[in-house]
């Protein structure tokens, strides 16, 4: 059987509730991290009595520890599997992702493991975010002036 | 009210990163990149902004924002030095966040063990 034919059957016979089961977890969890989110800001406004734009910062700090922490600690893997984008698009994924490649790579030393491997799944984002960022500003600058 | 709009933006945001992971051969690494771009393609138009206006933390949360806080650092410089101000602004917003994610990441991996 030809690799086009077996990819054809493996498609066919996904279970489509699947998608579907997956998509409503992600927005369930996805939106509760955005209410979390929302809830940090008002939090930081009142009791600091900042700026919303500073407690955007704080709370963006604190979702990143908390994503870190629960990370180290070891359950955070299951939740992020159970959640998958519900928690991998929040920033908590980024943390996730770059705790976690860390972590991994700890045995393999300081500069070798840990330093050369620290931006190995998050590295990406920040390439391709500031490559975009770069073009795209520099189109709006020619645009409209910035 | 807020609290619903927070809701339901962030959990669109992650339901169609969801069915994009789904529905294709992307991992998540893609899923993520892919919308930092989108975040700061938006904005070439103010669109993200709008939307973080409308959301709040809803639209603040998903990594979209990254994509969103990076051009805006980069635009602000543009004023005082010109086209050189992209280069100059760049991590200007994003800066607390990266820096924080690499303390906190490192620190962690000092002090825990990695699982199995």
């Amino acid at each position: 059987m030809d690799k086009e034919k077996y990819q054809k059957i493996v498609d066919k016979n996904i279970p489509k509730e699947n998608v579907k089961i997956n998509a409503t977890k992600a927005f369930l969890v996805g939106g509760f991290m955005g209410i979390i989110g929302q809830l940090l800001l008002d939090l930081y406004t009142t009791w600091l009595d900042i700026p919303t734009k500073d407690a955007s910062t704080y709370m963006i700090i604190t979702l990143i520890f908390i994503g870190s922490l629960f990370t180290a600690l070891g359950f955070f893997d299951k939740w992020v599997s159970w959640a998958n984008c519900g928690l991998i698009v929040p920033i908590t994924g980024f943390a996730h992702a770059m705790t976690s490649a860390a972590l991994e790579y700890k045995k393999e030393g300081f500069v070798l493991g840990i330093g050369a491997n620290i931006f190995k799944l998050t590295g990406s984002v920040i390439l391709y975010g500031v490559v975009s960022a770069y073009f795209f500003g520099l189109i709006r600058v020619l645009l409209f002036g910035g | 009210m807020i609290y619903l709009k927070s809701f339901l933006v962030a959990g669109i945001i992650c339901m169609i990163g969801q069915i994009i992971l789904d529905k294709t051969k992307l991992t998540p690494g893609h899923i993520t990149t892919i919308f930092v771009i989108v975040g700061a393609f938006l904005d070439i138009f103010n669109i993200y902004d709008k939307i973080i206006l409308f959301a709040g933390g809803g639209a603040l949360v998903p990594i979209t924002s990254f994509g969103h806080l990076l051009i805006h650092g980069a635009l602000e410089n543009t004023v005082k030095y010109g086209i050189t101000g992209l280069l100059i602004g760049m991590f200007d917003l994003t800066a607390s966040g990266i820096t924080s994610s690499i303390i906190i990441a490192f620190v962690l991996a000092l002090i825990f063990k990695p699982k199995d």
